[in-house]
């Protein structure tokens, strides 16, 4: 069994998760980010199935290694998609919905593709691997998609500021993974201090999407030019 | 290499991202004025300044907090620490940096003082509700 500490971890986590969730419903946003929500819905599933498996199975298990792994490559998958909504929302007045869901899959197909030529060269254990890589290279271009839908927020002029919060926050969650791969990869002996910190930093995403569900109505609007770190 | 690039791509966009992230939360809040009361408790009058963060967030300490105050609170104090190391090191080279840290400053502790008014209001209908029961 992990420690205390994960325990507890793990449990803040899941009520985030679930309050993200709860959050949405109260203020009548669920539908509005419906694969938002239901990413966080899906989260919450995924944590009450890792519980079920680390008690029958224990947490150095196979079972829970594979359960863990494919569970968190779905989930990232998820999120990928939950973004594109994201870009929907901002470029709605342009009924450009077709080409970000177009593009969204030839980004997604080429993710795989990239991630496969590279495992296919160097692991004997090809689906695993695949699957773990798939997740780790989600994150950056996960991250680097955030980053020019924020750079689109600041060039379109886009006022929403519960939208503005959750691509935001986003790109933080995505930033913090993206960052943890890569120095887990630059050193790899510095895993055991960088591997329990995944489960710190899934914290951010929930609480701050639950802040923007409860603390920030629709109608909310600021200038975005202001949050911009170089000032435009 | 391929790992290098990503780690400073990442901290780079984490930077942008937070700070941006940060500003968006007090923007949001900005906008919300202080009551009386927390103005006499904070000693915040017309605007804050960073020298009574620490105060402010004691006395938030002080209240029953809400699960979807926390994660604000804890970003902004962040933020808060990193313009504490950029106003002690870049910030004494730069004036112009030294006042954007201080007028950021001052807005972190009215973030806070606004998210203390929320939970005195919190623990007051939190005890209204119980007078009732």
């Amino acid at each position: 069994m992990p420690g205390p500490f994960a325990l507890f971890i793990w449990m803040v986590g899941l009520f985030c998760e679930t309050a993200v969730v709860v959050c949405a419903l109260k203020k009548r946003a669920f539908r509005r980010y419906l694969l938002l929500n239901l990413y966080m819905a899906s989260a919450v599933l995924s944590e009450l199935g890792r519980y079920k498996i680390l008690t029958e199975y224990g947490f150095a298990s196979k079972q829970y290694q594979y359960f863990y792994f494919y569970s968190d490559a779905i989930l990232t998958i998820f999120l990928y998609f939950a973004l594109c909504t994201l870009y929907v929302h901002v470029f709605s007045e342009m009924k450009a919905e077709r080409y970000v869901k177009m593009g969204t899959l030839l980004l997604l197909a080429g993710t795989a593709l990239f991630t496969y030529a590279v495992v296919e060269q160097s692991s004997a254990k090809l689906v695993t691997h695949f699957v773990v890589d798939l997740s780790q290279n989600l994150y950056f271009v996960g991250l680097v998609l955030t980053y020019v839908l924020w750079a689109a927020i600041l060039k379109l002029r886009e006022t929403r500021t519960r939208l503005i919060q959750l691509v935001l926050s986003l790109g933080v969650y995505f930033s913090l993974f993206a960052a943890n791969y890569a120095i887990r990869n630059l050193y790899p002996s510095l895993s055991s201090v960088f591997v329990p910190l995944v489960q710190v930093f899934g914290l951010f995403l929930p609480l701050a999407w639950a802040y923007a569900f409860w603390r920030l109505p629709e109608e909310a609007r600021l200038v975005p030019a202001r949050l911009a770190v170089i000032p435009r | 290499m391929m790992a290098a690039i990503i780690l400073v791509c990442s901290i780079v966009f984490l930077l942008q991202f937070f700070v941006s992230y940060c500003r968006s939360l007090i923007a949001a809040s900005i906008k919300h004025p202080l009551s009386a009361e927390v103005q006499d408790v904070t000693g915040i009058k017309t605007s804050a300044t960073g020298d009574d963060f620490a105060r402010v967030v004691q006395l938030l300490q002080l209240c029953p907090d809400r699960p979807e105050d926390r994660g604000g609170i804890q970003a902004i104090g962040t933020y808060f620490g990193l313009l504490g190391v950029v106003r002690a090191s870049v910030a004494r080279l730069i004036p112009s940096l030294r006042a954007w840290t201080e007028a950021e400053r001052g807005q972190c502790t009215y973030f806070a003082a606004v998210t203390l008014e929320r939970r005195i209001a919190f623990s007051r209908d939190m005890f209204a509700q119980q007078l009732e029961t």
